[in-house]
């Protein structure tokens, strides 16, 4: 037997035979010259490994690396090492809602689909807007089908995103309107890093877009924004952290039409990038013309509680090639890690995750500038993220360096010799003054004094 | 066992508190004016709910699902084979999930190994010359994937090819991936065999077209027979080629994409690689592509140089990104393991295998249901409730709900849309010859009810947490949270 297979190739052959088909003759469909050819590959082998060899094998890549479970780390920059209380991956490993698909067969997926209302649930409290979908890939893909459902639903086909947006989402955003042939106006951040300057013709933009808080860690005025996206009769959309709305004003009481953002920081691990989920809430009258999987409620035939995918018209399965999107799938799984992480956390734990990542930011950010080898680049309240410039002489990606030296992960180095310092709940005080000291220390011994 | 599980926010406590985090040791700011007129001052407006009430609502929930644990699950064109528990197990080692994405190169030299050792597997399998990991899931890597098509006609000043050929078996997901690229969708009609009619396809090409998607097998699971005429119909009238990789688990090791003339494929690491489903995601749909459009891949690409291995973001001709980071990582831990543990024959057997179980039990339903091609069938087969229809009026969504009853999960239905009354079954090559004899007898079991006793089949299933529900209520009443 071959890796995962019960059945050997003599089996097999016997099993087709018994209805009268000639195991030899299996792939005689696939015409000679179609027949795999290559006898050298570069890296695949042709026996496959022991389980044993594979978890050595594996283990050994994993070993290389740096984590943040031995190394301190400052990294954020959209994504956060927030921690997952233990009950998390063991109900999500459960094979039930590991193993099953998208929830086709309503009668044998309640388990999945009351996950998924139960996800679009917290997620429509959090942000204040009344409909959520079952989750999109991640929030850069999030904001970029934001763009194209303000275009669908304006008709307009020009949007206006915020230089304050995570580059990653900006860069996204522009591919999928460059293949939507939809124009993309960025808007510069003031000197306090917000945006507060907006296209001065109106009209023409679909949508604005901004972050909040920004790359940068700044808080935006979702009120202003909105203002003035619908002065000019744009839809107003925002990209969130959604731990930040345990504390910030939801986007739905701005008034807002749209906000996407990443549930990762809902204590997912950051593995490197993904998978994360995406969230999206839209307006009630956007509803039907939201991207993705939406599950709703409804009843049976004996009448009891039941929930099903539901609002299919917009989709590709459907809709083909007028659909809303080509997205078939989201991000289920997680999204259901993050349900629990909220089920568990409640407001409470809720609440202080996100006051103590405020409360650990603000004092580190004061040890730091105090010290005068840095100053905060924006004077302008951040959530959990800050953006510090060190003084002439001072080479942060020198200091970063040397920092690894030492066993720790600095922040993200920007250009302008700044650096982008996230903090969450988990660090310790001990933690963030042996980080600010060491920090210090580099910069006397660069003779930054 | 609890039989009705109420949402979540019904179970909150009266007693609030943070239970996880470690009690706060600087300094509490004063929030309300820190955040100034951005503060919100109510507290979220989500339950408190005890531990042990948590871990019941889920378990309880997660016993409402059908799941590839309990039983066989041959829903067509999603591949829901075993997901071995070892992949899990080392995709969550925290030497990778502790690793954050923007962690410098030399920080992560294990991650940067792996994928760039994954490249070159893929690139084996497929026969493409260099692949990205970006795309999050199948219908990214459709969309990744045509991108290149148009950033290489952009680049070679094709302005007028607005075009893209797609048969009308294929999934949704191409005709609307086509479209978000700006593509306007020529569909091509399939033959009486269930493949691509090749004088159709000729008369759809032209100046105008920029590339063709086809997934081979088909939706029908049909092999096409003319695949290499096909992709070089399509070269000779100026288009490229996209592979869409959905159900190229029929084939590995037997046939590659990059032989058969394509220019570019995405391969769903679920179906073909076995991570897990996980409800509807998290997936991954690495795309690859031949030399002459590794130049527009989105950033970053994985590259070693001399010893080490690093992020490639200089890349002038890129089309940019169609998602945050490097991709789904966690995922592809996975997807490695998978492909070291198979190796080339260990793939080869496992297209064997899904070929073999599908045509088993191709060939055991063949004379109780219809089966509306009788060209060979591989990984998957369609067959319909034409018949019962007809005869009994049970039409398919009464035999698959049935079928539940029984103990398995219902194919997938009505679809292909080119087939009336269709179900696509795939059983994958890890059911055992007993799994499969017991789910046809099911069918044929079915079979017989429909004929004597058609009210079992409509009032079906019976066992089951709800009965069917009322979907169109959903649809025009929408209750989407509580």
């Amino acid at each position: 037997m071959i890796g995962y297979l019960p059945m050997d190739r003599k089996e097999r052959r016997e099993m087709l035979a018994s209805v009268g088909v000639d195991l030899d003759q299996l792939f005689s469909m696939i015409p000679e010259c179609d027949c795999i050819q290559a006898d050298e590959f570069q890296a695949l082998g042709e026996e496959g490994m022991s389980e044993m060899d594979v978890v050595d094998r594996v283990k050994a890549l994993a070993a290389k690396n740096m984590n943040s479970e031995c190394y301190d780390s400052y990294l954020g920059a959209g994504y956060y090492d927030h921690y997952q209380p233990a009950a998390v991956h063991h109900l999500i490993n459960r094979a039930e809602f590991l193993t099953s698909y998208t929830p086709y067969q309503a009668e044998i997926s309640q388990g999945t689909l009351q996950a998924v209302f139960e996800w679009q649930s917290y997620i429509t409290r959090l942000t204040g807007l009344p409909v959520s979908n079952a989750s999109l890939y991640d929030a850069a893909s999030g904001a970029a089908e934001a763009m194209l459902l303000a275009c669908r639903d304006k008709r307009r086909y020009k949007v206006f995103v915020s230089e304050g947006v995570h580059p990653d989402t900006i860069e996204t955003i522009h591919t999928y309107c460059h293949a939507g042939d939809i124009e993309v106006v960025m808007g510069a951040l003031d000197e306090n890093g917000q945006t507060t300057v907006f296209p001065e013709q109106g009209k023409e933009f679909a949508c604005y877009l901004v972050q909040s808080p920004n790359f940068f860690g700044v808080v935006e005025d979702l009120d202003l924004v909105t203002e003035k996206a619908h002065e000019a009769n744009a839809l107003a959309a925002v990209s969130q952290d959604p731990v930040s709305l345990a504390v910030l004003k939801r986007p739905g009481d701005s008034g807002m039409d749209i906000a996407v953002g990443e549930a990762q920081s809902f204590g997912i691990p950051t593995s490197y990038g993904g998978p994360g989920a995406g969230y999206m809430a839209v307006t009630e009258r956007l509803m039907r013309k939201m991207p993705g999987r939406i599950c709703g409620a409804t009843i049976d035939r004996n009448g009891r509680t039941s929930y099903v995918l539901t609002l299919q018209a917009r989709e590709q399965h459907i809709r083909r090639d007028r659909a809303t999107s080509n997205i078939c799938t989201s991000q289920a799984l997680i999204a259901t890690a993050a349900t629990i992480w909220l089920a568990l956390q409640g407001s409470a734990g809720l609440l202080d995750v996100a006051e103590q990542s405020a409360a650990k930011a603000i004092y580190l950010e004061k040890k730091l500038t105090e010290s005068g080898y840095f100053k905060l680049v924006y004077d302008a309240p951040y959530f959990r993220e800050f953006l510090i410039e060190a003084k002439e002489g001072i080479d942060l990606r020198e200091i970063n360096a040397a920092l690894l030296e030492e066993g720790i992960i600095g922040g993200l180095v920007v250009p302008g010799n700044r650096m982008l310092i996230a903090v969450t709940e988990k660090k310790t005080k001990e933690q963030l003054d042996c980080f600010a000291d060491t920090m210090l220390r580099l910069c006397d011994e660069r003779g930054g004094k | 066992m609890y039989k009705d599980t109420p949402i979540i926010f019904e179970l909150a406590t009266k007693s609030k508190a943070s239970r996880y985090i470690r009690p706060l040791d600087v300094p509490k700011p004063d929030f309300s004016s820190w955040f100034g007129k951005a503060y919100r001052a109510e507290e979220p407006n989500i339950p408190d709910v005890d531990e042990i009430s948590v871990v019941r609502h889920y378990t309880n929930l997660s016993n409402k699902n059908y799941h590839v644990e309990i039983g066989t699950y041959p829903l067509g064109s999603c591949t829901m084979k075993y997901n071995p528990k070892v992949n899990e197990d080392l995709a969550a080692l925290s030497g990778f999930a502790a690793t954050h994405p923007l962690q410098p190169d030399q920080t992560v030299q294990g991650n940067l190994e792996l994928l760039y050792h994954l490249e070159q597997l893929l690139n084996d399998v497929t026969g493409m010359d260099a692949y990205t990991f970006q795309p999050a899931a199948g219908a990214q890597g459709e969309l990744a994937g045509v991108l290149l098509i148009k950033a290489y006609h952009e680049d070679h000043g094709n302005t007028k090819r607005n075009v893209m050929i797609i048969p009308d078996a294929a999934h949704g997901t191409n005709p609307a991936t086509a479209a978000m690229v700006g593509y306007k969708v020529r569909e091509v009609k399939s033959n009486s065999k269930g493949m691509v009619d090749l004088a159709e396809l000729e008369k759809a090409l032209g100046d105008d077209v920029a590339g063709l998607m086809l997934t081979n097998p088909n939706t029908l699971g049909i092999y096409e027979e003319n695949i290499e005429k096909i992709t070089k119909m399509v070269h000779d009238a100026g288009g490229l080629c996209y592979y869409d990789g959905a159900n190229i688990n029929a084939i590995l090791m037997h046939a590659r994409p990059g032989d058969m003339g394509f220019d570019c494929v995405h391969m769903n690491v679920h179906k073909s690689f076995s991570t897990p489903h996980g409800g509807g995601g998290p997936g991954a749909g690495p795309v690859g592509c031949k030399a002459i459009l590794e130049p527009y891949l989105p950033r970053p690409v994985v590259r070693k140089k001399e010893e080490s291995y690093y992020l490639d973001y200089d890349r002038p001709k890129t089309y940019g990104k169609v998602r945050s980071f490097v991709g789904s990582f966690g995922v592809l831990v996975k997807t490695y393991a998978y492909i070291l543990r198979n190796g080339a024959e260990g793939l080869h057997q496992a297209a064997e295998g899904a070929v073999a179980n599908s045509t088993y039990l191709r060939e055991r339903l063949k004379h109780a249901y219809r089966v509306p091609y009788d060209t060979p069938s591989m990984h998957e087969f369609v067959m319909t409730a034409e018949w019962q229809k007809e005869k009994y009026d049970c039409n398919t969504i009464d035999i698959v709900k049935r079928l539940i009853d029984f103990g398995f999960h219902p194919p997938t239905i009505y679809f292909p849309l080119i087939v009336p009354e269709a179900m696509m079954l795939e059983p994958t090559e890890t059911e055992t010859w007993r799994d499969l004899d017991q789910l046809a007898n099911a069918f044929l079991k079915i079979a017989k009810e429909a004929e004597t006793n058609p009210e079992l089949l409509k009032n079906a299933p019976h066992d089951t947490p709800i009965s069917r529900p009322d979907e169109t209520r959903a649809a025009r009443e929408p209750i989407l949270a509580g």
